[in-house]
């Protein structure tokens, strides 16, 4: 290597960066071990491995959207197909007493997303944009519809189910127990995010990110942005296709559902709340999302609408997805003046805080007048009961909710003044460029 | 000598509008050839068409003895000729490395390469390293490009032009809005940058086009109506009336 080398290109990490490095990979390998140490009931062992799923099929859509800039609204169909494969294979080995364990069964339905990502991705990665969006769709819509048409192999409504007990077993593990299932998920979890975190670093990957950018750059820098597009959609299907299969080895079920545009949907909304702009994004949007549609499911019946609400105020004032925001503030914490913005948080949490009581409020008292009018209005939401016919309850959901906006909005400007202050005083110290 | 560019009688109209209008043009090779004519004369357009950005209506482009014309930009570029852009097309969002990388790498060999990583290949870490420092944009190596002035991106736009190693370079107004010192500097980078490359340059800026070019072609509504040495060229009345004349009024 030259002078010029050293000098001028980034450091090559150093043996203790690349221990911190692969240290962090068996710290997440040591956690998913321990998890169901520390939280063993059934319940949350399903969380976790729906938390997996998610994971690993977030991060395949990610490969798409935050690294090659491809919106898809149709990843779910490669999702499916894996996980429907992966039904009749689960159904076949057991019939034919196949050699073959369960735990290498997601790779079949990993190639299956692979196979039908190479077949339908050639046609629809020629264009970005709109183009690759509108016949996103179009082949979801398609498929999902054949799904409900070819009763053979789909099962029509009900869809098909497979017992994973029945195939081959290694080592006496029969994947009955939820626990076994955990184990299987987490472990191709981690294979799969080390799998497309690598990819992030090689020449392909680099070249995902310049696609992204400028495809017609790229051009003239001897790439075709078409293959680009297209290499990158095969991996997202390979994955995706792991994922379904995770899910169906999990659900022992396969139908149209899996497919649909509800699937496609949840996939694009976890990956993008969590930020599309980072590696770990995908994974705190899984997550979160998990958690969320677990939890709110059980808190309001509407939850759907403030799973849209929030979609709604990320994209509005938070771009960056969670995963944004708070990478925003790691140059504060490096040049230490984290604290000058702590306080306004603070602030402005409460009004904040109070208008959106107001609005939650104000959303299940017409929810209750629109959809459960003749019921009982002794109503309960998020935990909490209330009169929803009560006036003074109303007159509490008005104040609460214009009162803490108008509150709110002045703390707001608050938050503003002191975010330029802090970064200005980290801009001083060279912590941002 | 052989030829590095030529182009036998293309034409290219958009509708009934005809922009390039019968040119026959040879850059020789090794040569810095300036392209010159009034705004609108079609200049950006010709190197559209030369690159593969645009499809002549008629005529063909041979790079190397070999017809391109028709070829995509990718193919014509993989066969060692690269072009830059008047207005800054970079890599926004990537930094001033990764811009550079990405324009190494195909000629490095790695093409789609997928089981390599991109940080342990040394030839690659070297070109861009050589490249980053011709430019003199060491300090800012880690910048995105986005987040560049507006000199830092001209020269930018220029490293990801050669850092392929191509030996016909195209560039298109390399120094359109500097002011005269970064032009200075520009047309030093160039002639360091593009040493033994056969080199086509569209400039408005007169000063560079005499000091750097070996030939000129002057080219005017579409038609190229003077070709010759910087002498032949200032003293060419044809040239003096379109194009030269309006400068001295």
């Amino acid at each position: 290597m030259t002078e010029t080398t050293s000098s001028v290109a980034p450091p090559v990490p150093a043996a203790a960066e690349k221990l911190k490095f692969y240290g962090l990979w068996l710290a997440a390998a040591i956690v998913l071990l321990l998890l169901p140490k520390l939280f063993s009931s059934g319940g949350s062992l399903t969380t976790f491995s729906l938390i997996g799923i998610s994971i690993v099929f977030s991060l395949s859509y990610n490969i798409l959207l935050g690294q090659t800039g491809m919106l898809s609204f149709g990843h779910a169909v490669y999702y499916g197909l894996g996980g429907f494969l992966v039904i009749h294979a689960i159904n076949i080995i057991g019939a034919n007493k196949l050699p073959i364990p369960l735990p290498l069964v997601p790779l079949i339905g990993g190639l299956t997303g692979l196979l039908f990502a190479v077949l339908l991705g050639w046609v629809s990665t020629q264009r970005s944009g709109t183009a690759f969006a509108m016949i996103s769709l179009g082949l979801a819509e398609l498929v999902a519809s054949s799904a409900l048409i070819l009763r053979t192999f789909f099962g029509g409504e009900a869809g098909i189910s497979a017992n994973r007990t029945k195939v081959f077993r290694l080592f006496d593990w029969s994947f009955g127990p939820q626990i076994q299932i955990y184990y299987l998920v987490a472990a191709w979890t981690l294979l799969a995010v080390i799998a497309m975190y690598a990819l992030t670093r090689t020449p392909l990957g680099r070249m995902c990110n310049a696609v992204r950018d400028n495809p017609e750059r790229v051009q003239f820098v001897g790439y075709d942005p078409h293959v680009v597009r297209y290499l990158a959609f095969c991996f997202s299907g390979f994955f995706a296709g792991i994922a379904g299969a995770l899910a169906a080895i999990n659900f022992e079920i396969a139908n149209s559902a899996y497919l649909g545009a509800v699937q496609s949907g949840t996939v694009l909304f976890a990956t993008y709340i969590g930020g599309v702009g980072f590696f770990i994004g995908p994974i705190v949007g899984a997550i979160f999302v998990t958690f969320l549609s677990l939890g709110l499911s059980d808190l309001t019946q509407v939850w759907q609408l403030y799973f849209g609400l929030i979609f709604i105020a990320v994209v509005l004032f938070a771009p960056g997805g969670i995963t944004g925001l708070l990478m925003m503030h790691r140059p504060l914490v490096k040049a230490g003046t984290l604290g000058r913005v702590l306080p306004s948080y603070l602030i402005a949490f409460v009004p904040t805080l109070a208008m959106l009581i107001g609005l939650i409020l104000a959303t299940e008292i017409i929810v209750y007048f629109s959809v459960h009018s003749g019921d009982d209005s002794h109503i309960k939401a998020f935990g909490v009961p209330f009169d929803a016919a009560n006036r003074y309850i109303w007159a509490m959901s008005a104040v609460l909710l214009f009162g803490g906006y108008w509150v709110a909005r002045k703390t707001w400007t608050m938050v503003g003044h002191a975010w330029d202050e802090a970064t200005s005083g980290a801009r001083e110290q060279g912590a941002i460029a | 000598m052989s030829t590095a560019i030529e182009l036998r009688g293309v034409e290219k109209s958009f509708g009934i509008t005809s922009v390039i209008r019968n040119v026959n043009l040879t850059v020789a090779q090794g040569e810095r050839h300036a392209l010159i004519g009034p705004n609108g004369a079609g200049k950006s357009t010709l190197f559209n068409l030369i690159s593969g950005y645009m499809v002549p209506s008629a005529g063909s482009i041979l790079l190397r003895d070999e017809v391109v014309s028709g070829l995509p930009p990718y193919q014509i570029n993989r066969r060692g000729l690269s072009r830059s852009f008047q207005v800054t097309n970079v890599f926004a969002n990537m930094s001033v490395w990764e811009n550079l990388r990405c324009a190494v790498l195909w000629a490095a060999g790695y093409r789609y390469t997928f089981w390599k990583n991109i940080d342990n290949l040394p030839e690659v870490r070297e070109r861009t390293a050589r490249i980053l420092s011709d430019i003199n944009l060491t300090a800012r190596r880690d910048v995105p490009a986005g987040l560049l002035t507006y000199a830092e991106q001209r020269a930018l736009e220029i490293g990801i032009t050669v850092a392929g190693g191509a030996n016909v370079i195209l560039l298109d107004e390399p120094t359109a809005g500097m002011s005269h010192a970064e032009t200075e500097r520009a047309v030093e980078l160039i002639r360091r940058l593009t040493e033994g490359c056969t080199l086509l340059i569209v400039e408005h800026d007169m000063s560079v086009v005499f000091g750097l070019a070996d030939r000129i072609s002057v080219l005017v509504y579409g038609q190229i109506i003077a070709s010759g040495t910087p002498e032949e060229i200032r003293g060419n009345p044809k040239v003096r009336e379109a194009y030269l004349g309006e400068e001295a009024a």
